[in-house]
């Protein structure tokens, strides 16, 4: 079985828009009251919701056809997206045990791949 | 400023990323059932047919509807962990939802464990040691 490219542009894509709608749920996070009101007008919590369910529309889009064990590594490297994101958004340090455990954890999630096969 | 006066804050702040690594845990324990019930709706999922039928299929399927109530749990958690917590040390531990996915797989589908999954499994959870422990520094 071959992968298709626009399956793993859209696999891609839905990593990218997943660690984006990360930022989103953690600047809305950082701003939520525990109050109704606050919790109704917190426009970035939503972004952050629909950005998950847009990114989740794209994975189950590119997840159709193709090698998993191609395409699961794409839905892995939000992980590392993200922790850019924390970086460049919330000044957070990115130091070598950070990036040994996320380099662990995408090697990790590719071997579970497979072992599905 | 004497350490005493020091002491309380600290560890206040010790206790909420405990806490806050402790909500994304749970997360993933629902987000595991959830990405299951999604992948057997996906599975249902016609090929070959438009984005909008596609789309049409998706919001109407059982599973698919399941899954994204118990993500919609997982995603309150997760919230609730980033008010205090940092995002380059709590996301990571969402990689464990693919452990409690493989575990659950062996136990609910029967699917053979093997050794790559068991070096999978593994070196998940190393890697979110390795980053946990990296944020106590």
């Amino acid at each position: 079985m071959t992968t298709p490219v626009s399956s793993m542009a859209l696999v891609l894509f839905g990593s990218f828009l997943g660690s984006f709608a990360t930022v989103f749920v953690k600047a809305g996070a950082q701003r939520l009251e525990m109050n109704l009101r606050s919790l109704l007008s917190n426009w970035r919590l939503l972004v952050g919701a629909l950005g998950y369910g847009g990114s989740s529309f794209f994975f189950v889009l590119g997840l159709r056809q193709g090698q998993l064990s191609i395409l699961y590594p794409l839905v892995a490297a939000g992980y590392m997206f993200t922790l850019f994101w924390a970086r460049l958004f919330f000044g957070e340090a990115l130091t070598k045990g950070k990036f040994a455990g996320v380099g662990m954890i995408l090697v990790g999630i590719v071997l579970l791949q497979l072992g599905n096969r | 400023m004497s350490s005493a006066t020091l002491t309380p804050p600290e560890t206040d702040l010790a206790r909420r990323k405990r806490l806050s690594i402790m909500m994304v845990f749970v997360c993933t324990l629902f987000g595991a059932p959830a990405q299951i019930l999604i992948k057997t709706g996906a599975g249902r999922v016609p090929q070959h047919v438009n984005w909008f039928t596609a789309l049409a299929a998706m919001m109407t399927d059982v599973p698919l509807i399941e899954g994204y109530a118990l993500y919609g749990v997982s995603f309150i958690l997760l919230t609730l962990a980033l008010k205090h917590g940092d995002l380059s040390i709590l996301y990571p531990v969402i990689a464990l939802t693919f452990v409690w996915v493989s575990i659950l797989s062996v136990l609910i589908f029967h699917d053979s464990m093997n050794a790559y999954k068991f070096a999978g499994i593994a070196a998940i959870v190393v890697g979110v040691s390795v980053v946990g422990l990296a944020g106590k520094q």
